[in-house]
């Protein structure tokens, strides 16, 4: 069948069972534009306030259902305003297609309307992208999109198409996808290496990351964990994947990690990185992480074998073929000793709050826990960046993988809504909650806009403590309380501007008036927002200085 | 901690195809390297270039280097290159001016170097020479106390000498 490039775009999604996309229109994706209008009954197009509403969509969407996001945008502007939605999910290995168009074949190069080299702009941010200027390796092109997105470790990948190309027209028959690339298969004398060194430690600690979210290893690591007897702790990235509830969880480990998670790592005589890349955010002090230890790492990635701290075995595939081959080889066993020890950290841990001057009646963990019991264990939790970020990270209770949907590796403010719209839209029987402050919230609580248009009760939990937390804690603990540019005396009445959007919004400066706003805004069929009063003073704790060790944690 | 710096030479091979070059190179400068010379040239395989990169680096950011190119979806193989197992070229453009009287010192050097005067008039010369990078250094070294004016080097490509290179 003789098809248009417009039509091919739509055929290949349909070939690679897409149905929900996001995006934003524009002068040089009118022809993709006018087919995803007439395939609106097989695809659904969720139009954003803002391209990088709908980047971040896109990356809540691949980061709670498993799928592959894809997100359309125009030419110049459009695609620039993608670039942090597709860093965000290249920095954390998030499945990601997003497809721009671009000025006809002949402008290119000549600074035409709205032009931009996206290719070049993305090239550092994505596995992989294509500029697709003849209308025979578009197919190719957007196959291959899909392949590379979620082969070995997964990314983003950009199909940059010029519009004569959109126009165009080719045979074209419908086809299954693209195998995925072979997985590089663990080493079996390796694995039998590995096996030895867990079955003959005495203080082995379990630390694991996006990897086996990604690999979907959350069975197979919860069964080593028992048959072995390991704690294990968790990177940002990997929250969810043992249950909080589980007596092996150490919590998360790093910067803002447990007492138990860091002193258990600190401690250990061996430790076993699965699908974690050792990211200065836990393994602050390289040089003096997990010194103790002998140190295993098992990725899908070659170069993060020992790229910021060295390693003593390593086998590189996927996570979870690696737990197949090892649980049988692991020896049963209990390390009465290492518990206990770790049982007197654990009792140790505390939860510290602001009561000096300027104290506030509500406290960071009361609205998280109190979110968490008044939700089921299917939550979709999606954060923001800074403080509320860590304190949902330390205080959600974290059941399930996909549960949790965080920018990690670059820390993107203004990711939390659109990825929130984007885990709504992927899970529309799940509950969603995002957590954000009011710094991260300002930067792109425009998408309320879409929540409205498209009628998602998405709940927007705001702790607003009037500046920008985190590093106005910096500020405080580094640099003499000189408060540069984080306490900007904003006067935005988040009651007000939620129902200018046609939202609902609540305020809480009390736990009883939390867990009052919470009650109603769960009966809402529609977004609200609640806008919680914190104190600025407010700290995030425990926390190990960047470059520091364990040895320096501020614990109150 | 970590080894000193030495010069590695790697050679890569890529898809033929536009911004190729940009995307291996671009690797090599956010992830840090700076870049001694870079050619890229045509192989026996008209789908395939090869990219041939001398830069400076630690054993173990060496390593990254490697694995993180590797990675490239245009990068079919890399492999590094080293003294004993492979061959490497480079070739020099160097133009000097000369007296008659200082013509013959000239030549004499040149013809050591094997090199070949390839332009000659009556106030200057151009001389072409082939070699490892070494020996160039050493021809520069010796020519120095004449009049130099200027000096065209390609940058190195190499190749592997025998199969069981790493």
């Amino acid at each position: 069948m003789r098809l248009t490039g417009s039509q091919i775009v739509a055929e290949v999604l349909l070939d690679h069972s897409v149905d929900t996309v996001f995006g934003y229109p524009g002068g040089t994706a009118l022809n993709i534009f006018d087919e995803l209008y007439k395939y609106s009954d097989k695809i659904h197009h969720y139009l954003t306030a803002h391209e990088q509403g709908a980047a971040h969509a896109a990356d809540g969407y691949a980061r709670s259902t498993g799928k592959t996001g894809v997100v359309f945008a125009t030419s110049g502007p459009g695609a620039t305003n993608l670039v942090t939605g597709i860093a965000t999910a290249f920095m954390d290995s998030i499945p990601l297609v997003a497809i721009t168009a671009n000025v006809p074949d002949n402008l290119i190069g000549r600074d035409a309307f709205q032009e931009i080299s996206i290719t070049g702009v993305t090239m550092p941010i994505t596995k992989h992208n294509f500029f697709v200027n003849r209308i025979e390796d578009l197919e190719p092109a957007l196959r291959e999109a899909f392949q590379i997105a979620n082969s070995g470790r997964k990314g983003p990948v950009l199909v940059d198409i010029t519009k004569d190309v959109t126009a165009d027209s080719i045979e074209y028959t419908s086809k299954a996808p693209y195998e995925l690339r072979k997985n590089p298969q663990p080493d079996g004398e390796v694995v039998k290496k590995i096996a030895q060194l867990i079955n003959e430690a005495e203080r082995p600690v379990i630390y694991f990351g996006g990897g086996v979210a990604a690999s979907d290893a959350g069975t197979e690591l919860n069964r080593l964990i028992e048959k072995a007897d390991i704690p294990a702790t968790y990177t940002l990235m990997g929250a969810g994947v043992v249950g909080s509830d589980n007596p092996h969880s150490l919590g998360m480990l790093g910067m803002h990690g447990s007492i138990s998670a860091n002193r258990a790592v600190s401690q250990a005589d061996l430790l076993v990185a699965l699908g974690a890349r050792f990211s200065d955010r836990v393994a602050l002090n390289p040089a003096g992480f997990a010194k103790n230890a002998k140190r295993v790492q098992v990725d899908i990635d070659k170069s993060e074998i020992g790229k910021n701290v060295p390693v003593d075995e390593a086998t590189i595939c996927d996570v979870r073929e690696f737990l197949h081959m090892l649980l049988p080889l692991i020896k049963e066993q209990k390390r009465e000793a290492w518990a206990a020890q770790i049982q007197e950290w654990k009792e140790s841990e505390k939860i510290v709050h602001y009561e000096g001057e300027g104290a506030c009646q509500l406290h960071p963990d009361e609205i998280v826990l109190k979110a968490c019991e008044l939700t089921d264990k299917d939550t979709i939790y999606v954060t923001d960046v800074g403080q509320h970020q860590i304190w949902a990270a330390q205080y959600v209770k974290h059941e399930k993988t996909r549960r949790f949907i965080t920018s990690g590796g670059l820390g993107t403010m203004g990711f939390g809504y659109g990825a929130a719209i984007g885990s709504q839209l992927g899970n529309p029987d799940k509950r969603v909650i995002h957590f954000t402050g009011d710094g991260s919230f300002h930067m792109n609580l425009n998408e309320a806009c879409t929540a409205v248009s498209n009628n998602l009760p998405i709940i927007t939990i705001i702790m607003n403590n009037s500046v920008l937390g985190m590093v106005y804690q910096w500020q405080t603990i580094f640099y003499g309380k000189r408060f540069s540019n984080t306490t900007p005396e904003r006067k935005t009445d988040f009651v007000k501007l939620a129902e200018g959007f046609g939202a609902k919004g609540y305020r809480a400066t009390t736990p009883e008036e939390f867990e009052d706003a919470m009650k109603k805004a769960l009966q809402a069929d529609g977004p609200v927002w609640i806008d919680c009063i914190i104190s600025r003073e407010e700290r995030v704790l425990p926390m190990i200085p960047a470059g520091k060790n364990v040895e320096d944690m501020i614990i109150d | 901690m970590y080894k000193p710096l030495k010069k590695e030479i790697v050679s890569v091979l890529v898809d033929n195809q536009a911004n190729v070059l940009t995307r291996v190179v671009s690797m090599f400068g956010r992830r840090g390297f700076n870049i001694d010379s870079l050619t890229v040239s045509a192989t026996n395989d008209p789908t395939l270039s090869r990219i041939t990169i001398v830069f400076n680096a630690t054993e173990r950011s060496m390593q990254q280097i490697i694995t993180q190119t590797e990675k490239l979806e245009v990068v079919k193989s890399i492999c590094l290159l080293n003294r004993e197992n492979a061959l490497y070229r480079e070739l020099l453009l160097i133009k000097v001016n000369n007296t008659d009287a200082q013509r013959t010192g000239i030549k004499e050097i040149v013809d050591v170097y094997r090199g070949k005067i390839v332009d000659l008039s009556r106030g200057s010369m151009i001389i072409e020479l082939t070699g490892t990078p070494e020996k160039l250094d050493g021809f520069l070294d010796m020519m120095s106390t004449y009049d130099i004016v200027e000096v065209c080097r390609t940058g190195l490509t190499g190749i592997e000498s025998s199969p069981d290179y790493r």
